[in-house]
C-alpha cells in the first residue's frame, strides 16, 4: 500500500508545530469568511492569496501556504451552515439547501441538534471526499502521466461542456458567461507568439486581467450588493451548544447512515466532474426528500434534510481538489483559486506534481485529514462567536468588508487599475446573479484560459490543423465524445422530453 | 423594503436582459475585431496569436444573439429587475464605493479607509461620532499594523502618512 505510506510521510509534514498552527488559524478565518456576507470560500483565499507570496518562498513554504488556504476553504464551507441554520440567511450558495430544515429546526429551539448535525455531516462528507482522494487521485495521476496535450485539451472541453450540460442555468447564458471568461483570459501578451492581445494600447491591460481580482469582484462585491436588497438587519435565533445536545445528536445521527453514504456519493461525484457543492447539496437533498419514509415532513425541520445537504456540500468541495491536484483542472471556483495560487508559487498542477513534489501533494492531504477534524472542533465549541459577528450592524461590517476586497485587489499587483476592475466585477456579478449568468465557468474560464489555449494550440501543431487529433485514439476520443454529449445535452433532454409528451 | 413607495419595479427584468446581452454582444465583437487584426489563421508557424480569441469571441457573439433574441421574443408579464427601494439602498453602497476607490488614489488607502468606514457608520448607522471614530480608526490601524508591519504588504499610502515618516 503505497498510498497509506506516502500519507504516513504527509502527516509527518503536516502534523509540525507551524503547519497545526496554521491550520486553526485557517480554520477560524475561515469560518469567520463563511459567516461574513460578501466574503466566502472563494474570494477569501483570493484575498488572502497575495499574502503568501513571501511564505511560499521559504523551504516547505508551499506547503504551510496551502495548508492555510485550504483550511480557510473547509473554515468556510462549516461557517455557511451557520447563518443558514441560526439567521436563515445561507453564507455561502452551497448551505442554501441547508435553510430549508435548519432554520425551521432552530425556529423550534433545536439549533444547537441542527448545527451539531450539520457540523458532523459535514465532517463526515468530508471525511469520506479525502479518503476517495487518498486512493483515487495517486492513480488518476498516474494514468494521466500518459496525456499528451490533445487528451489535456479534451479534459478541459469536458470540464466546460459539463458547466453546460449539467448546470441550472439556460445553456446559452452559461456559454456566454464561460466564453467571456476565456476572452478575459487572453487579454495581455499572448504566451506563445508575444503578441499583445487586446490590450487596445493600455499599459494597464498588459498583465492582463487576473482571476483574483475577478474572483474577489464578482463573488465579494456582486455578494454584498445582493445581500443589500434584502435589508439591513439580521434577525437570529441565539447559538446554545453544550455537550448534552451534541451527544443527544451524536446518538440520533446513525440512523441516517444511509442517506450519508447517499449524499457523500453525490457530494464527491458532483466534485470531481465539475458540478460543484451548490448543485450537490440541492441533489442530495431532493434525493433524501424523495427517498426517506418521512420525506414529506422535510421542510418542517427533520434533522435528515440537515445532514443530506450538509454531507454533500462537504464532500463535493472537498473532492473538487481531486481534478485539481491531478489534472489541473479545478472542480469549484475555490479551488481554482487554490489553483491560480499553485501556478503563482511556481507549481505546476497536474500529474507530475505527484512525482515531483510528494511532500507538497500528501502534505496538504494529510492536512485535509487533519483540517477537518480540527475544523469540527473549532465550530462546536465556538459557535456563539461566529453567530456574535453576524449580530455586527450591518453599516459596520460592509464598509470595513468593501475595503478588505479592495486591499485584496490591489495587493495582487500592486495597482490602482485593479481595484477599479474589482468595482467594474462587482457590478457585474451582481447583474450576472440576477439575470442567472453563472460565474463559476466564467471564473474557472479566467484561470484555465492561458492553459486551454496552450493544450489546444500544442495539439494543433502537432496535427498541423487536423481537429481529427481530438478522436485520433479511444481514451482522447472518448473524453471528445463524452464532452460533446454534455454540450448538447440540453438539447438531447429537450427532445427526449418532447418524444415523451407525444 | 417597501418604504416610500420603494416596491416600484425600477427597471424590468426584460430590458435588463436586453443591456446584458447586448454588452455581451459588444464585447464579442471588439474580440473578433482585435483578433482578425492580429491574424486569426493559420500561419507559417502554426496558428496565429488571434486564432483561439477568435473562435472564443464568435461564441460570445453567437450565444449571446440568442440569448438577445429569447430577450426581445419574450411574452408575458415582466418581473422587477431591480425595486426603486432596493436600487436606492445597492446605490447607496455603489456609489460611495466607487467614491472610495478615487479616494484611495488621492490620499492613500488608510485615510480614505478611514473616511470610507466614518461616513457609512454615521450615514446609514447614525452612530455617535466617538463610536464613528474609534471604529474607523481602529481599523485603519490595525490594517496598517496587519499589512505594513506583519506581512511587509505596502499598500498605497499619502501625504498623511509622509506626516507621519511612515512612507
Amino acid at each position: 500500500m503505497d498510498e497509506i505510506q506516502s500519507l504516513l510521510h504527509g502527516f509527518a509534514i503536516a502534523l509540525s508545530f507551524k503547519n497545526l498552527a496554521l491550520m486553526f488559524v485557517g480554520i477560524i478565518l475561515g469560518v469567520i469568511i463563511g459567516v461574513l456576507p460578501g466574503l466566502g470560500g472563494a474570494n477569501g483565499v483570493a484575498i488572502l492569496l497575495p499574502l503568501t507570496f513571501s511564505m511560499a518562498q521559504s523551504p516547505g513554504g508551499t506547503t504551510s501556504a496551502i495548508i492555510l488556504l485550504s483550511c480557510i476553504y473547509w473554515g468556510a464551507l462549516f461557517g455557511g451552515a451557520i447563518t443558514s441554520i441560526l439567521f436563515n440567511i445561507p453564507g455561502e450558495p452551497w448551505s442554501v439547501a441547508t435553510t430549508f430544515d435548519g432554520y425551521p429546526l432552530a425556529q423550534q429551539g433545536r439549533a444547537g441538534s441542527a448545527l451539531t448535525a450539520a457540523f458532523t455531516s459535514s465532517f463526515v462528507g468530508a471525511l469520506v471526499a479525502v479518503i476517495v482522494i487518498t486512493f483515487l487521485s495517486p492513480i488518476v495521476a498516474s494514468f494521466a502521466l500518459e496525456f499528451g496535450p490533445p487528451e489535456f485539451f479534451a479534459v478541459y472541453l469536458l470540464t466546460f461542456c459539463a458547466f453546460v450540460g449539467m448546470s441550472k442555468e439556460p445553456p446559452f447564458k452559461t456559454i456566454a458567461s464561460m466564453m467571456l471568461g476565456f476572452a478575459l483570459a487572453a487579454v495581455g501578451t499572448d504566451p506563445v507568439t508575444g503578441a499583445l492581445r487586446l490590450t487596445f494600447g493600455s499599459t494597464a491591460l498588459l498583465t492582463g486581467f487576473d482571476f483574483l481580482v475577478a474572483v474577489i469582484g464578482l463573488f465579494g462585491i456582486g455578494e454584498i450588493l445582493l445581500t443589500l436588497e434584502e435589508g439591513l438587519a439580521f434577525k437570529g435565533a441565539s447559538a446554545k451548544i453544550n455537550l448534552r445536545v451534541v451527544l443527544d445528536t451524536w446518538k440520533e445521527l446513525p440512523r441516517y447512515w444511509l442517506t450519508s453514504i447517499r449524499s457523500s456519493a453525490v457530494g464527491c461525484f458532483m466534485g470531481i466532474v465539475p458540478g460543484g457543492a451548490t448543485p450537490a447539496s440541492f441533489m442530495s437533498y431532493g434525493v433524501a426528500r424523495r427517498f426517506s419514509k418521512d420525506g414529506n415532513k422535510f421542510g418542517t425541520g427533520m434533522v435528515e434534510g440537515v445532514v443530506a445537504p450538509e454531507t454533500a456540500a462537504h464532500a463535493a468541495g472537498t473532492s473538487a481538489l481531486l481534478p485539481m491536484l491531478t489534472l489541473g483542472v479545478p472542480g469549484s471556483p475555490t479551488a481554482a483559486v487554490l489553483l491560480g495560487g499553485l501556478l503563482i508559487w511556481g507549481l505546476q498542477p497536474g500529474p507530475l506534481l505527484f512525482v515531483e513534489q510528494k511532500d507538497f501533494v500528501w502534505g496538504l492531504i494529510a492536512s485535509m485529514y487533519l483540517g477537518n477534524i480540527a475544523g469540527l472542533i473549532v465550530v462546536l465549541t465556538c459557535v456563539p462567536l461566529f453567530a456574535a459577528i453576524l449580530r455586527i450592524p450591518f453599516s459596520v461590517i460592509a464598509p470595513i468588508i468593501i475595503v478588505i476586497c479592495a486591499i485584496g485587489s490591489y495587493t495582487v499587483h500592486n495597482s490602482m487599475f485593479d481595484v477599479w476592475m474589482m468595482l467594474v466585477f462587482g457590478v457585474a456579478g451582481y447583474a450576472f446573479k440576477k439575470l442567472a449568468y453563472p460565474l463559476a465557468p466564467l471564473v474557472l474560464a479566467i484561470v484555465l484560459g492561458d492553459r486551454a489555449e496552450a493544450s489546444f494550440r500544442q495539439a494543433m501543431l502537432v496535427s498541423q490543423g487536423e481537429m481529427s487529433v481530438f478522436f485520433e485514439n479511444k481514451l482522447v476520443g472518448g473524453m471528445t465524445t463524452l464532452a460533446l454529449i454534455l454540450l448538447t445535452w440540453p438539447l438531447i433532454a429537450w427532445l427526449i422530453a418532447k418524444a415523451r409528451a407525444r | 423594503m417597501s418604504a416610500g413607495g420603494g416596491g416600484r419595479p425600477a427597471f424590468g427584468q426584460k430590458s435588463a436582459e436586453i443591456v446584458v446581452a447586448a454588452l455581451f454582444l459588444l464585447l464579442g465583437a471588439i474580440v473578433v475585431y482585435d483578433s482578425v487584426r492580429l491574424g486569426a489563421r493559420w500561419g507559417s508557424d502554426g496558428p496565429q496569436a488571434g486564432y483561439f480569441p477568435f473562435y472564443i469571441a464568435l461564441f460570445v457573439c453567437v450565444a449571446s444573439a440568442v440569448n438577445l433574441v429569447v430577450a426581445l421574443v419574450k411574452k408575458g408579464e415582466d418581473r422587477a429587475f431591480v425595486e426603486v427601494g432596493q436600487l436606492k439602498l445597492v446605490l447607496s453602497v455603489l456609489v460611495p464605493s466607487f467614491i472610495y476607490v478615487a479616494l484611495i488614489a488621492a490620499m492613500g488607502i488608510y485615510v480614505a479607509s478611514a473616511i470610507f468606514v466614518a461616513f457609512f457608520m454615521r450615514w446609514l448607522g447614525k452612530y455617535p461620532w466617538w463610536k464613528v471614530a474609534a471604529v474607523s480608526i481602529g481599523n485603519s490601524v490595525a490594517f496598517f499594523l496587519i499589512f505594513e508591519m506583519w506581512f511587509k504588504v505596502p499598500l498605497p499610502k499619502g501625504w498623511f502618512e509622509r506626516l507621519l515618516g511612515l512612507d
